[in-house]
């Protein structure tokens, strides 16, 4: 690194790990010789059809959990998904999910 | 794709900017070229181009600045917008034990008003158990040790109280036992105790020193803040009975550095003079302070003012710390001490403390607790030292208090050495082991800042002095 220079232990893990991992990023990015660190091209913060894979038809590469997008039918997006209905019947229904990405298991079912 | 920056905390300290990396806890000196680059980034994120861009048009090569983006992000202070989200690891479902505080008795020869086993706010039911713990149940507590900290191969007792030294028999039978198991099993013990340094004699510092018991005395400062709270039944205070008794400890107990632990109230809160008095005028090793747990109404209660103006003080303190630090001299302020070891690691709390996990509390009946602050509580409860854990209880313990537990703490910068703060306290104050110490954020960012700064003085004007902290304290 000659950017940052790490100061404590952790900072030197960090150092040592990326130091024997260059180059290891590969998810979407081309075929080119230089590998440099992946900046995703596409991904699955909002619900966007045609990006829920990345370029090797996994969901490795991309940048948010596919989980991500239940969430985001429900909350933000003009995709007609079918998620419960949160104005009348089931307003409670995600009440104990604060952060989608880490909480999305606790998203109530719904037997309608 | 855009980038932009995610969880730090920036800080300056000897002129040069620093960076703290939440979770991770890296703390990394930054050039002037990744400074700008996050101050691009934190404008508004950008497409990795696009920064690029902007900093060649500042002036650097091309090949300079893909290398400053590539580290940040490599770093992980810069990120995919929406940030780095990766679930931290919960706690092993088994976790060897490391330290067992045992309480040799629930009774205590003081009437501390703030005690949090006899206070007004306290959590113990102590009702129709033991109140000095039998030989038997000690040993099943050693027992107990020894087989929940399997592969091991060093572990630690502190006892505890009640007042440690009204059952000062069983300790050295504690003692003679543990040593006679642990001989046999290849295992090494270190020893420690807390005590209030009323019942201190001198066979029983003899006894302390050469088996290399660590002691820590609680005490509360000079002679008008000490008998304020820390009295007899009758009212009459502390000081003037234990301080002959403390020097000839220091005096005479010469195995192991002696500590001062200093509950900070309303009315006890001058921490420069309260430490002068006793590093200096008393001579212990090293003093630690800790506001006193209550809830907010109690009158010795430190109120929010209060705290800012406490941390006013240990912001002095700190950098009388510093001045020592940048000479190599050690100065004793033990709460600076404890959170520089944390930042020199770069550690990244999943729980508080080790309560529940490495550590656990044992009181005179034989119920363990998740640490000596929930000794002889029923709700607390989490098995018996004769029947063992209750993992389902323990489990649920450790669920509540780990950090990703709660959402307050989701967005702050200071959770890789909070997480939440004290169980007891958090308790206390909302009836919630889980929940978030909510009342002492402002207090802990301001703290683990001020730290911050103290240890990127010391790493930019004397780093040697950072060895101190490279065995990481244990439990």
């Amino acid at each position: 690194m000659r950017h940052l220079r790490a100061i404590n232990k952790k900072a030197r893990r960090i150092d040592d790990l990326l130091s024997t991992t260059e180059g290891d990023f590969v998810a979407l990015q081309q075929n080119n010789a230089a590998q440099r660190p992946h900046y995703p091209m596409g991904c699955s913060i909002v619900f966007s059809p045609g990006w829920e894979v990345d370029s090797t038809g996994g969901t490795a590469g991309l940048c948010q959990p596919v989980e991500r997008d239940l969430y985001d039918c429900y909350i933000s997006c003009y995709w007609p998904a079918q998620v419960p209905d949160h104005l009348n019947n089931y307003p409670e229904w995600t009440s104990k999910c604060a952060a989608a990405t880490k909480d999305w298991r606790n998203i109530d079912l719904v037997f309608p | 794709m855009h980038l932009q920056v995610s969880e730090f905390h920036q800080f300056e300290a000897g002129g040069n900017p620093f960076l703290y990396l939440v979770p991770s806890g890296g703390i990394f000196a930054v050039d002037e070229l990744s400074r700008k680059a996050l101050a691009i980034a934190k404008e508004q994120p950008r497409e990795a181009k696009e920064l690029l861009d902007a900093l060649v048009a500042s002036g650097a090569t091309v090949e300079d600045a893909r290398d400053c983006i590539e580290e940040l992000v490599g770093a992980r202070a810069l990120g995919p917008e929406g940030g780095w989200k990766e679930p931290i690891d919960e706690a092993p479902a088994k976790f060897p034990l490391q330290t067992l505080v045992i309480n040799l008795t629930n009774q205590c020869n003081l009437s501390c008003q703030y005690c949090y086993e006899y206070g007004e706010d306290k959590v113990a039911t102590p009702e129709g158990k033991a109140k000095f713990m039998e030989l038997e149940t000690a040993k099943q507590s050693v027992d107990f040790l020894f087989k929940e900290s399997a592969g091991r191969n060093s572990v630690h007792i502190t006892f505890f109280g009640g007042e440690t030294l009204m059952n000062f028999p069983l300790l050295k039978q504690i003692v003679d036992y543990s040593q006679s198991e642990a001989k046999v099993k290849g295992v090494t013990i270190d020893y420690s105790l807390t005590t209030n340094a009323t019942l201190l004699r001198q066979d029983i510092i003899e006894y302390l020193s050469t088996n290399a018991i660590g002691v820590t005395v609680s005490m509360d400062g000079p002679k008008e803040m000490n008998d304020q709270l820390r009295v007899f039944a009758n009212g009459k205070g502390s000081y003037d009975i234990i301080v002959p008794k403390v020097k000839e400890l220091l005096k005479h107990h010469t195995t192991r550095p002696i500590a001062a632990r200093v509950t900070l109230t309303n009315g006890v809160r001058d921490v420069a003079k309260i430490f002068h008095h006793l590093k200096n005028e008393i001579g212990f090793h090293e003093v630690g302070f800790a506001p006193v747990t209550t809830s907010p109404t109690r009158l010795y209660a430190i109120d929010e003012k209060g705290l800012d103006d406490v941390l006013g003080q240990f912001e002095k303190l700190a950098y009388e710390y510093l001045e020592f630090a940048l000479r190599g001299e050690h100065h004793g302020f033990s709460n600076v001490s404890d959170t520089l070891s944390e930042l020199h690691q770069g550690i990244s709390k999943s729980h508080p403390c080790g309560a529940g996990l490495g550590l656990l509390g044992v009181g005179p009946s034989g119920d363990i607790s998740p640490c000596h602050r929930f000794v002889d509580s029923d709700e607390h409860k989490l098995g018996h030292v004769s029947e063992g854990m209750d993992s389902t209880k323990q489990q649920d313990f450790l669920k509540r208090g780990h950090v990703n537990a709660k959402y307050d703490c989701e967005s702050c910068w200071a959770r890789p050495v909070c997480a939440g703060g004290c169980y007891h306290e958090a308790f206390v104050r909302y009836g919630d082991t889980g929940h978030a110490n909510l009342h002492y954020c402002d207090w802990i960012r301001g703290w683990t800042d001020l730290c911050l700064k103290i240890y990127g003085e010391i790493a930019t004007h004397n780093p040697s002095f950072l060895n101190h902290f490279d065995q990481r304290k244990a439990s």
